[in-house]
């Protein structure tokens, strides 16, 4: 989806603005807002992708004039309509001890695949012009740009099929994850800091050769 | 356009014999109420979260990583090439950090982190996510002028310095390696771990020099 959230590029949110001695959480609600929103993803009724998607499918106005953790807010609220967790009354909260040793524990979306990468380190690649209605992790300023393969991350649950509405079955099946780099003239045009480049990380779909193939 | 502050601030002139609360804090507790009378929360489960996330997990983890690199080469050569390995063996696993890279600043290249699209941030070893990381100001700038950013930071790097910006994209979550500062030959570790800011493994900062921390 086209969404506000895909940020990278814009250049009307003025200077970066760093907080001296930041406290961790600046106000009680944020502190309870982070742990409900593990305590609930802890109950198995959605996925990452799917909390993910439900932020950034907030309204656009909604979304740039709220923090993050209102963020979290909102789009909890959407999840909880959604899966109606709230009507199913079979779920059980869990514990402290339950939660903590969730949130140490290596919760990976790597998964074993038959198939074998299609693209090696070193190798030319474009990120294909793809705007999906649903998820996706593609950024749009790297969409029909080329770039190289830096490194093959191995095979990952692929976002966009995982984030399915709330109440619905993902499909898991894993995609050949890439880090891909850009350089910064690819990108941002002949004016850039010849110096930057910019890597991605880009799911096989995402994806196609260089030269192209034939279509 | 109002903000919550506003609303906050109003509503309390206008009729103090009403809550105080602002209306997230409102929201939330309203939230947590709901939840936990469904029994689908239980508030002191999220105490230890809060207790996990405030004092247990933070950048002191991943200074503690930077230092172990900077006085031990095998250590160094091993976050390198198996970061996930390196880090969970001084005990810093968990969510958010399951496929950790760690990224080297050199006197040629330095490293920076964003996520364009989100707030992706290697919790394990640096904690919760600074608003600053997570607001549109950064994740729109780090890509398209990162020596801008480094000026919003006071940091001016060499015009010949190649600057590498990672867009951490969900699975794998970046850890950068700051440059060991000059006059640190004789600094113990845990006296070097004092100079690495959590900036500096964002990227946005340096490592503090000896005089600079003291």
């Amino acid at each position: 989806m086209n969404g506000v959230h895909d940020l990278g590029g814009l250049q009307s949110f003025g200077p970066v603005l760093p907080e001296p001695d930041e406290p961790v959480f600046h106000e009680e609600w944020e502190r309870r807002a982070l742990a409900i929103t593990l305590a609930l993803g802890a109950l198995g009724q959605w996925n990452i992708d799917q909390s993910r998607h439900a932020r950034e499918s907030l309204p656009p106005a909604t979304y740039l004039s709220s923090s993050y953790y209102e963020i979290w807010v909102r789009g909890l609220e959407t999840l909880i309509a959604g899966t109606e967790i709230m009507e199913q009354g079979d779920l059980r909260a869990r514990t402290g001890e339950e939660l903590l040793a969730g949130v140490s524990a290596q919760g990976t979306y790597e998964r074993p695949t038959a198939r074998e990468p299609r693209y090696a380190e070193g190798q030319a690649v474009r990120a294909r012009d793809l705007n999906p209605v649903g998820h996706t992790r593609l950024p749009r300023y790297a969409r029909g740009r080329v770039g190289t393969i830096v490194a093959v991350r191995g095979a990952h649950v692929f976002p966009d099929r995982n984030a399915v509405p709330p109440g619905e079955v993902p499909d898991q099946e894993p995609e050949w994850l890439y880090t891909v780099e850009f350089t910064g003239r690819e990108l941002w045009g002949e004016d850039a800091d010849p110096t930057l480049t910019v890597s991605v990380e880009a799911w096989e779909p995402y994806l196609q050769p260089v030269p192209q193939e034939p279509r | 356009m109002a903000t919550d502050a506003d609303h906050g601030q109003h509503h309390h002139e206008d009729h103090p014999e009403f809550s105080e609360l602002s209306p997230m804090d409102a929201r939330v507790r309203a939230l947590e109420t709901l939840l936990t009378e469904k029994g689908l929360v239980d508030p002191a489960a999220l105490d230890a979260i809060v207790e996990r996330y405030e004092t247990e997990v933070g950048p002191h983890n991943g200074a503690q990583v930077v230092a172990r690199a900077w006085t031990d080469p095998a250590y160094r050569e091993w976050l390198l090439t198996d970061a996930t390995a390196a880090i969970a063996s001084l005990g810093h696993v968990g969510r958010q950090g399951e496929h950790m890279v760690a990224v080297e600043n050199t006197a040629d290249r330095h490293n920076m982190v964003v996520c364009t699209l989100c707030s992706c941030y290697p919790w394990p070893v640096l904690g919760l996510p600074p608003v600053w990381y997570k607001a549109p100001a950064y994740r729109s700038k780090a890509v398209i002028d990162p020596r801008g950013v480094l000026a919003d930071f006071g940091v001016t790097l060499p015009d010949e310095t190649e600057i590498k910006v990672w867009d951490s994209t969900a699975e794998v979550r970046y850890l950068v390696i700051p440059r060991r500062p000059g006059g640190t030959d004789d600094l113990t570790e845990d006296e070097l771990a004092a100079l690495v800011t959590r900036d500096s493994m964002i990227g946005t900062g340096l490592a503090l020099s000896p005089q600079g921390a003291s």
